[in-house]
C-alpha cells in the first residue's frame, strides 16, 4: 500500500490550530501571571488545584510524545512488544498511589527534596536530591527537545534548530511568566485535546473494522502473520524486560516533575483523588495506543511508516510517523494538521512541568535551603525561581541542539532508571524506616544516580547501538534490575552503621505528618 | 504514650499495611505478565478467537487491574481511613 505523505512540508492547517493553541496558552499565561505573586503561586498554584484538574494535569504531564508517537509507532511496527511499554508506563500509578501520593502531600510543600530531608539534615540531602532531581531532569529534557525537534520539523516543515528555540522560548514563557499556574492549564488542555484526539482516530479506525478490535488485530495477524499478536524480538532476554519492567514501575514513582504535582492539590484526599483521575486517564490512553497501532499497522503499512517522506527518503526505525500518517489516512490534512498540533501542545505540556521541577530543586532545595540556610525573601525566592527556569530553559535548548540527529529514544528510559534507582529508593525509606539516617539517604542517591549512568554506559544502549561495538560489558539494556536493589541496600546498610541522635523522636513526628495530624 | 497517639499510630499501621498488600498484589499481576513475555512466548502467541491472542488480553487485563486495585483503594480510604483520622483528629 502507497499513502503519499504531506509530511515534511509546510503545513499551514498544522501551523493554524497550532497558532491557535498557542494564543490561547497564552493567553491563560497572562492571566496566570498576575495572579501569581508568592512562591507557593509559582511552585505549586497555591495549593487550589482540585482533584479532578490535577488528575487531567497529571495525565498531561506524564504522556510525553514517546508515550504517543513512540508507542503507536512501536506498536505498528513491532506488533506487541509495543505494548510492553503501555502496560509498563501505568502501573508505576498504582505504586504512587499507595506509597508516595498522600504521604509525600502531608509532609513537603515543593520538592521531593522536602519528604527526604524532613527529619535529616537538610545540606547534605537536599545537595543529594537536588542531583538527583537534576540529572532525571536533564536526561528527561534532551529526550523531550531533540524529538520534538525533529517531529516539528517532520509536521510543520521547520527547520530543526527553529523548531527547538520556538519549543523553548514558547516553555519558557508559560514558566516564568505563570509559573505552575499556567503550567497546570497548559498540561490539562493538552490532555483534553491528545485524549480526544487519541479517541477520534480510534474511532475512525474501528469504524473500518465494524466497532470491533477484534476485527482490527486479526486483519493485522493476516497480513503480518501471527507473531505481531505475540511477544518477539524485543524481549530477547528475559532479564532484559524484568529490568526494564522494574524501571518502569518504580521510576514513576520517582519522577520530580510527577511528585512535584501532589503540592498543588489542597490536601491528602484530592492527591488521591487526582492519581485515581489519572490512572483512568492514562490507563483508558494506553489501551487506545492497541488500536492506534495496529490501526497503522493496517491501514498504513509498515513500509510507509518505515518511509515517512516517501520510498527514497531516510528510513524512520522509531516509527514515530505511524500516529500522524494514521491521522491523514483517516481525516486527510486536516486532521493530520489537528494531530501534529496535539503532538506539539504534548511536547510543550511535558517541558514545561521538566522545567518547573529541575528549576524548584536549583532554587528552592539549593539556594534557598543551602546557600541561604533558609533565610531568603519571599522577593528574592521568587526572583531565584524565575532565574533558575531561565536558566534551564536555555540549557534545555543547548542540549537540544548539541544532540541533534543523536539517537536519543534511550534517554527517558534511563531516565526511569535513574528516577527509580537515585529518587524512590530514598523517598521511601525516608518515609517509613524509622533508622533511615543522612548519610544514607545521601549514598542511597548517589549510588542509584552513579551505577545507573555507569551501567547504561556500558550497556548493549550505548556500546553495541551507539558506539558500534561489537560487545557490551553489561549484558542489560535497563539497568534497574541491579541498580534499585544497589540503591535500597546501601541506604540500608550506611544507616545501619551510622545512626543519628533522636532520630526515634523525629521519626514519631514524621509518622504524624504522613498520616495527616497536624 | 496517649491514647489519641495510639489510636492514630495504629490507624496510620493500617493504612500502611492495606498500601502494602495492593502494592503487591499490582506487582504480582504486572510482573507474572512480564515472566510469562519473557519466559512463554509460545503462550503468549496463542490466539483465544481470532485476533485474540492471550498475550494481548493479559496485557489489557493488567491495566484493568490496576484500575480495580486503585478503585478498592480510594474506596477504602475515601469511606474509613478519612472518617477514622477526623474523629482522632478532633480528639484534642
Amino acid at each position: 500500500m502507497n499513502t503519499t505523505t504531506s509530511l515534511g512540508q509546510f503545513n499551514p492547517i498544522a501551523i493554524s490550530f497550532f497558532l491557535v493553541f498557542i494564543f490561547f496558552t497564552l493567553g491563560i499565561t497572562y492571566w496566570a501571571a498576575k495572579q501569581t505573586k508568592s512562591t507557593s503561586e509559582y511552585y505549586t498554584a497555591g495549593g487550589n488545584i482540585s482533584g479532578f484538574q490535577n488528575g487531567l494535569a497529571l495525565a498531561g504531564d506524564f504522556m510525553s510524545a514517546a508515550s504517543f508517537l513512540g508507542i503507536a509507532g512501536k506498536v505498528a511496527l513491532n506488533g506487541f512488544d509495543g505494548l510492553i511499554y503501555s502496560i509498563g508506563f501505568l502501573v508505576g500509578w498504582p505504586i504512587v498511589m499507595f506509597l508516595i501520593a498522600e504521604p509525600m502531600r502531608n509532609l513537603g510543600k515543593y520538592t521531593f527534596a522536602d519528604v527526604v530531608a524532613f527529619r535529616l539534615q537538610q545540606t547534605p540531602v537536599r545537595i543529594a536530591s537536588s542531583i538527583g532531581t537534576l540529572v532525571v531532569v536533564s536526561f528527561y529534557l534532551i529526550a523531550q527537545m531533540v524529538g520534538a525537534g525533529g517531529l516539528i520539523q517532520l509536521l510543520f516543515g521547520l527547520d530543526y534548530n527553529l523548531a527547538i528555540v520556538l519549543v523553548g522560548c514558547v516553555m519558557l514563557a508559560y514558566v516564568i511568566f505563570g509559573g505552575m499556574i499556567a503550567t497546570t492549564w497548559v498540561q490539562i488542555i493538552k490532555a483534553v485535546l491528545l485524549l480526544g484526539g487519541a479517541t477520534a482516530m480510534a474511532i475512525l479506525v474501528l469504524s473500518k473494522f465494524g466497532f470491533n478490535p477484534l476485527t482490527l488485530f486479526a486483519e493485522a495477524a493476516t497480513k503480518y502473520g501471527d507473531e505481531v499478536l505475540a511477544p518477539g524480538k524485543e524481549v530477547a532476554n528475559p532479564l532484559d524486560a524484568i529490568s526494564l519492567g522494574l524501571s518502569l514501575m518504580l521510576g514513576t514513582a520517582g519522577l520530580p516533575h510527577i511528585l512535584m504535582r501532589f503540592y498543588t492539590v489542597p490536601n491528602a484526599k484530592e492527591a488521591r483523588i487526582s492519581v485515581m483521575y489519572a490512572t483512568i486517564f492514562i490507563g483508558f490512553f494506553y489501551l487506545l495506543t492497541f488500536i492506534l497501532g495496529f490501526g497503522a499497522m493496517v491501514l498504513v503499512g509498515r513500509d510507509t511508516i518505515l518511509h515517512p517522506l516517501g520510498a527514497a527518503g531516510a528510513i524512520d526505525k522509531s516509527g514515530n510517523m505511524a500516529a500522524p500518517i494514521l491521522a491523514q489516512v483517516l481525516g486527510g490534512s486536516p486532521f493530520l494538521g489537528f494531530i501534529s498540533a496535539v503532538s506539539f501542545a504534548t511536547i510543550l505540556a511535558v517541558v514545561a512541568g521538566l522545567t518547573l521541577s529541575g528549576a524548584a530543586a536549583l532554587s528552592h532545595d539549593l539556594w534557598v535551603n543551602v546557600i541561604k540556610k533558609g533565610n531568603s525573601s519571599e522577593t528574592e525566592q521568587l526572583k531565584v525561581a524565575r532565574i533558575a527556569t531561565l536558566l534551564l530553559g536555555v540549557v534545555a535548548m543547548v542540549l537540544g541542539i548539541i544532540f541533534k540527529g543523536q539517537n536519543v529514544a534511550y534517554m527517558v528510559g534511563l531516565a526511569f532508571a535513574i528516577a527509580a534507582s537515585a529518587n524512590f529508593p530514598s523517598l521511601l525509606m525516608s518515609m517509613v524506616w524509622r533508622k533511615f539516617t543522612t548519610k544514607g539517604a545521601v549514598a542511597s542517591i548517589l549510588v542509584g544516580t552513579l551505577s545507573a549512568l555507569i551501567l547504561i554506559y556500558l550497556s548493549p544502549t550505548i556500546q553495541i547501538d551507539i558506539l558500534k561495538n561489537s560487545t557490551a560489558i553489561f549484558p542489560l539494556k535497563n539497568p534497574g534490575l541491579v541498580t534499585i536493589p544497589l540503591s535500597f541496600a546501601v541506604g540500608i546498610i550506611v544507616s545501619l552503621f551510622t545512626p543519628e541522635v533522636g532520630m526515634e523522636e523525629k521519626f514519631a513526628e514524621t509518622e504524624h505528618l504522613i498520616a495527616g495530624d497536624y | 504514650m496517649s491514647e489519641r497517639l495510639k489510636s492514630l499510630r495504629a490507624l496510620a499501621n493500617q493504612r500502611w499495611r492495606i498500601s502494602l498488600w495492593l502494592t503487591v498484589m499490582m506487582m504480582v499481576v504486572y510482573f507474572g505478565f512480564i515472566l510469562l513475555v519473557a519466559f512463554n512466548k509460545k503462550l503468549m502467541g496463542q490466539t483465544l478467537v481470532p485476533g485474540l491472542s492471550i498475550g494481548i488480553l493479559l496485557g489489557a487485563l493488567t491495566i484493568v487491574t490496576a484500575w480495580i486495585l486503585i478503585f478498592i483503594y480510594v474506596r477504602w480510604t475515601n469511606n474509613n481511613y478519612d472518617d477514622q483520622l477526623e474523629q482522632i483528629r478532633n480528639r484534642r
